[in-house]
């Protein structure tokens, strides 16, 4: 009951002097507006160059690393245990690219819980050559299908298909780079130069873009069978396994149990792309201070107009303690106003974020590096909402705050007694 | 007949700019359905002993009762729920609210104080109003009435939480003879049909001798 005086007076006090109140809510209005309408869109580009490298890149990468050994025939002599010891031109030892029995190991890492997938693939190195142009090239064979379902590599395809490979042992899926130096095109032939020297035609059945030159001007893909061919081995031959996992941040653990388990070399995404979660961070945090500063500009606007109404009212703030208003109650009619305030124009605030968020995804962009995006990418997410209509109220509740303790402090005898 | 309101050797200091001594040792009581005028030269600390009095002012020595119940060392807002209780307001100015009705503004305080439900106070105003002779104005803002009928309203809200005791400080300073002397019929009644105490600070010779005791004061004393 008590709340209902004080809201009714501060309704009054709103209503009376519409336009100031208006714009104080817009101020809000705009704050979080702007707010909800850069998380959306820096969050939505963010996710788009993000995915551009994290959605096709595994997120445990297994591979056999040339590297010198750890220890050195000297650790094994007891007698120098605590010394140090000093071995020069210390060199790695020859050994075979493959995976050691990689298909047993592909099907114990199928049985792990936490994995999605498990994709093997064939690194080979080469030449494209067509006419008398010969580029440098890599070529990966892999299980096409399944590429395509884990890491969407359909998303990165502008002419042909995956299942076009998949059904053509003889196919290649060649990057666009590679294409337009050697000016060939999708159902032409390219040759294949392998480091050993053999050639062989392969037919292209699509044509590859992911938006990154580096990789589009020097990789293809082809079956893993034809890839095996091409390196002259056995279809044990497998020189990567890639496992996707269900939850991304696990992959540095499981990483490790991996290396661990197994003689064997495995990156994890994190590692492997530290950049972009720093990127993202980074964005993440311009945006924040972008729009925190703009509620606090809007929260000074609230300040102005409350302070204002407080040297206009200081007659009726008088007379409401006369008659037995407590300082507290006071204070509440004036931080219930700015919470009004903060409130209506929050949500007005949200609409307008909505609304104009919802243009923006439809804005068309089209860009080359992203050949299956038409539209600005904008991220919908509802916590942005959320934090953006508590954020309103509290950025409002401490602009109502100062004023309103003012009014609290405020002596009525001194104003009685003054005219 | 008890005494509604007590006060005994109350001293008062100004301590800005310089420090002075505004009432020196006052002490007085006001018995229930009295009708009391202070009177005195301007400066002579009537109004700063009536702030006192209605425990607006909380800045003094010496003892206070309303009721029989000490008011010193009470906390402001513990003397807000006094005022609001027992204690009803007549100023030289009216001091209501402009952005409410008539209705409205004698509504107020009873609205905080919380006792009744709504209806109840919507109907009580009316008596009050009508008690007032401004029933017919109720539902107008505030500001939209004249200055006899707006010293009415603010004294239907002095009554509305049928207070014990009505302060006035100069309340009929600001009206025309006419006006003036509804409001002291208008007090006169209060006090003795309804047995309100009333304390009344005025420069109003007339006013004052109509009462039923002038308080007399001169350089913070009082000297009859």
């Amino acid at each position: 009951m008590k709340l209902g005086v004080i809201l009714s007076i501060s309704k009054t006090h709103l209503l009376s002097r519409k336009k100031q109140t208006i714009i104080a809510a817009l101020g809000v209005t705009f704050g979080i507006g702007a707010y909800i309408i850069m998380m959306s869109f820096m969050t939505g580009l963010n996710g788009l160059l993000d995915g551009l490298v994290l959605n096709r890149t595994p997120h445990v990468h297994l591979y056999n690393e040339i590297v010198p050994s750890e220890i050195q025939p000297l650790d094994y002599v007891a007698d120098f245990k605590d010394d140090v010891k000093i071995v020069h031109s210390i060199k790695p030892k020859q050994s075979q690219n493959r995976i050691h029995n990689a298909l047993a190991l592909m099907s114990f890492l199928e049985e792990q819980g936490d994995v999605r997938g498990v994709t093997p693939m064939v690194k080979a190195q080469g030449y494209y050559m067509a006419g008398s142009t010969k580029l440098n090239g890599s070529i990966m064979g892999v299980n096409v299908m399944q590429e395509a379902e884990l890491y969407n590599l359909n998303d990165y395809i502008v002419a042909g298909s995956a299942q076009a490979l998949e059904m053509n042992e003889n196919g290649i899926l060649i990057g666009k780079g590679v294409a337009d130096k050697l000016s060939i095109g999708i159902n032409d032939y390219v040759q294949i130069s392998t480091l050993s020297g053999d050639v062989y035609p392969l037919k292209i059945v699509g044509l590859y873009q992911s938006g990154l030159a580096e990789i589009d001007d020097i990789q293809s893909y082809v079956n893993i069978k034809t890839a095996q061919r091409l390196m002259g081995e056995s279809i044990e031959y497998i020189t990567d396994i890639n496992i996707k996992l269900y939850d991304m941040s696990l992959a540095p653990q499981f990483a490790k149990d991996i290396e661990k388990m197994h003689d064997l070399s495995a990156t994890d995404i994190q590692t492997a792309n530290a950049q972009f979660e720093t990127g993202t961070a980074i964005r993440n945090l311009i945006s924040y201070a972008v729009s925190i500063t703009l509620l606090i500009v809007a929260g000074f606007g609230i300040y102005n107009i409350l302070n204002m109404l407080i040297y206009e009212k200081m007659n009726d703030i008088a007379i409401l303690k006369a008659t037995g208003f407590s300082g507290q109650d006071v204070q509440r009619i004036f931080i219930s106003q700015a919470l009004i305030i903060g409130f209506i124009g929050g949500l007005l605030g949200l609409l307008l974020g909505y609304g104009v968020s919802y243009l923006i995804s439809r804005a068309p962009f089209e860009t080359d590096a992203l050949p299956t995006v038409k539209t600005m990418p904008v991220n919908f997410e509802v916590s942005f909402y959320i934090i953006g209509i508590i954020f309103a109220m509290i950025s409002t509740f401490f602009a109502g705050y100062f004023p309103a303790k003012k009014a609290q402090r405020i002596d009525p005898v001194e104003i009685i007694r003054g005219q | 007949m008890g005494k509604i309101l007590e006060a005994k050797n109350v001293n008062k200091f100004f301590r800005k700019p310089v420090e002075f001594h505004v009432l020196k040792d006052i002490s007085l009581a006001i018995e229930s359905g009295e009708f009391v005028s202070i009177m005195g030269k301007s400066g002579c600390g009537k109004s700063t002993l009536l702030y006192i009095l209605s425990t607006m002012d909380s800045d003094y020595d010496g003892e206070l009762f309303l009721k029989e119940r000490p008011l010193m060392g009470l906390d402001q807002d513990e003397l807000a729920k006094i005022r609001n209780e027992d204690i009803g307001f007549v100023f030289q100015f009216h001091y209501l609210l402009a952005e409410f009705s008539v209705l409205e503004n004698v509504m107020l305080p009873a609205k905080k104080l919380g006792k009744k439900s709504y209806e109840e106070i919507e109907h009580d105003a009316m008596e009050k109003l009508k008690l007032l002779g401004i029933q017919d104005q109720a539902l107008k803002m505030s500001s939209r009435i004249s200055g006899g009928q707006k010293q009415r309203v603010a004294i239907a809200r002095a009554l509305i939480n049928d207070p014990s005791i009505i302060m006035g400080d100069e309340p009929t300073g600001n009206l025309d003879t006419k006006n003036a002397d509804n409001v002291f019929n208008i007090f006169q009644e209060l006090a003795h049909d309804q047995g309100l105490s009333l304390l009344v600070v005025t420069h109003d010779d007339d006013f004052a001798q109509r009462t039923d005791r002038i308080i007399t004061m001169e350089d913070g004393l009082i000297i009859s």
